[in-house]
């Protein structure tokens, strides 16, 4: 398809017919101090060698995660993707079909969606999955309007272990849809506490788990709770590669399970794309927000698949569809099912178990240091520590040295009192080498 | 019987309408595949939504034709909606309200005019 760009006159007509005095007056919506006053600080051609220079000047001043001991989770861990994944991804197929409009058309697109759909099932121990939200964060948000929709009751309690910003984002998406949201504190071992906040109007209670801090529950008590007072229990976990070990939330007693698949198949990628896992319980399944992959027969006998329960959907249901969502995050699904067909089951165990190893060593060596105290006492890959500093400050110091600590709490929750709290992930990149660089400089900077 | 504009009939016995979905609209919806019965004890106006019938390809609010409460649904069609196709005016009847306001029958058509009706579309 050719790009051909507008004309001035192009741009005058266009502006005549919709009745505009000029461009600038269609964003009158944006506040003024968001509002660029001029033209913005850019020259306004390069060369392509000089742009190269340029552009590879700024990216030198970045540190990247893989450069040095590197201890960032919350959310988002590093983990080694096999270049075989990028490779099939690759494919022009792959890399450039959209979601398919005429689903039926797109059999491979389809079978994978179905083969990921199947896999998430099978990791989280629930009937049903779909074909992948945004992240986990939204999905966890969808969850929630889910949950409303199925109890029709007004209120969502937030254990004080999520993480702030999914908990941030349930909020902006129930703040439209009326949902009312019970935050718990922050807390690094407190899931059991959102059993006394459910009552009759209660439509789910969110735990995650491993939660912000690393604390990996057994949330069966939480789902009967929520159970014998009709609400429902949705459980979070930011990483996916903790499935490969820990209770699967659907053998706990989930009624939802929204998670973030962004450790199997993708990369940090400065925080995205990545790929919201989201399952549920067959008899939910028509409440499920987005797209579901099926499989039938066609009318000679032969097998084939489909996006079905499409009525569930905004395009046929419009204000009353389960949600506004109409794609999903097909390249990071597709990432996703390659690893971990890469790995099997076996070889997803036998990670996970590596990545909790890691973290042991993590924890025992920092336990070393006598101004660290280690909070976390059930742990998977992550950990929270206690700083006699502020963690943000400590954070800055090592990284000056190349070593890149983890996440100071007070970065998700600048108003949690948390400030001394920082949160280290380790996983099976993590080496000895990086460990002791890393125990070595703590023990410099709170000396 | 009586029907309205939207495809559905009303059949009354004493105070209680039992409703459903004609013979006409389910032939248009095409094969049922699920449907969505009201709460028992809804209070419900004319005109209100009073369930929701999905095909493969569409899903159709079903409003009351009368005011009433939701006294009976038809939980069969959680496990068979394809009762809706095969029997559209009988056994796949949604839900029986007890009537608030008899007269609101008055206001519906008798087949005679439903079927005048549907020769017009």
């Amino acid at each position: 398809m050719r790009y051909l760009p507008l004309t001035a006159e192009d741009r005058a007509r266009m502006l005549g017919v919709i009745g505009a005095p000029d461009i600038d007056a269609l964003f009158a919506d944006v506040p003024v101090s968001a509002q660029l006053s001029g033209p913005v600080d850019l020259p306004a051609h390069m060369g392509e060698l000089e742009v190269e220079r340029a552009l590879s000047a700024m990216a030198r001043r970045n540190r990247t995660a893989g450069e040095g001991p590197f201890f960032c989770g919350a959310g988002a861990y590093r983990h080694h993707v096999p270049a075989s994944v990028d490779h099939i991804i690759q494919r022009s197929e792959f890399l450039t079909s959209y979601t398919p409009y005429q689903p039926e058309i797109a059999q491979g697109t389809l079978q994978y969606l179905y083969e990921f759909q199947t896999q998430v099932a099978a990791l989280t121990g629930m009937e049903a999955a779909n074909a992948s939200m945004y992240d986990g964060s939204t999905a966890a948000a969808e969850a929630v309007m889910m949950a409303h929709r199925i109890t029709r009751r007004p209120r969502a309690i937030l254990s004080g272990g999520l993480h702030p910003h999914y908990a941030e984002t349930i909020a902006t998406l129930a703040h439209v849809a009326g949902v009312e949201i019970v935050r718990q504190a922050a807390a690094v071992d407190a899931e059991a506490d959102v059993v006394s906040a459910i009552d009759g109007e209660t439509a789910c209670v969110v735990v995650q788990t491993p939660n912000v801090f690393g604390t990996a529950s057994d949330v069966t008590a939480i789902a009967d709770a929520a159970h014998a007072a009709g609400a429902l229990l949705i459980v979070v976990t930011t990483e996916a590669v903790s499935l490969g070990l820990l209770k699967s939330p659907g053998e706990m007693g989930a009624d939802i399970v929204a998670a973030e698949g962004q450790s199997i198949g993708a990369g940090l990628n400065f925080g995205g794309p990545y790929v919201g896992l989201f399952a549920t319980r067959e008899k939910f399944v028509r409440q499920m927000p987005g797209r579901l992959t099926g499989e039938t027969v066609d009318a000679d006998g032969r097998r084939g698949f489909v996006l079905t329960l499409s009525t569930r959907e905004q395009h046929i249901r419009r204000e009353k569809a389960t949600s506004n969502i109409c794609t999903n995050s097909g390249l990071c699904a597709l990432a996703f099912t390659i690893h971990l067909s890469l790995l099997g089951e076996t070889g997803l165990r036998r990670l996970a178990a590596l990545n909790h190893a890691r973290a042991r060593r993590l924890a025992a060596s920092l336990g070393e240091v006598p101004a660290v105290s280690v909070l976390t006492r059930r742990f998977f890959n992550e950990i929270a520590v206690g700083l006699p500093a502020p963690a943000a400050e400590v954070v800055e110091t090592l990284a000056g040295q190349g070593v890149i600590a983890g996440v100071p709490f007070s970065r998700l929750a600048p108003d949690a009192g948390m400030d001394q709290v920082l949160l280290l992930a380790a996983t099976e990149t993590t080496t000895e080498g990086d460990i002791a660089v890393l125990t070595s400089a703590l023990k410099g900077a709170l000396a | 019987m009586r029907f309205t504009k939207d495809h559905e009939w009303v059949e009354v016995d004493g105070d209680v309408a039992t409703i459903g979905i004609t013979a006409y609209a389910a032939d248009q919806l095409g094969d049922v595949v699920f449907v969505e019965t009201p709460a028992l004890g809804k209070n419900v106006k004319k005109g209100d939504g009073l369930a929701v019938v999905e095909s493969v390809k569409a899903a159709s609010d079903v409003y009351a034709p009368v005011t009433g409460e939701v006294v009976a649904a038809n939980a069969g069609l959680a496990d068979t909606p394809e009762t809706v196709n095969q029997s559209p005016e009988a056994d796949g009847w949604f839900a029986k309200l007890k009537l608030a306001d008899p007269a609101e029958l008055d206001g519906l058509m008798d087949r005679h005019a439903y079927e005048a009706f549907l020769a017009t579309l």
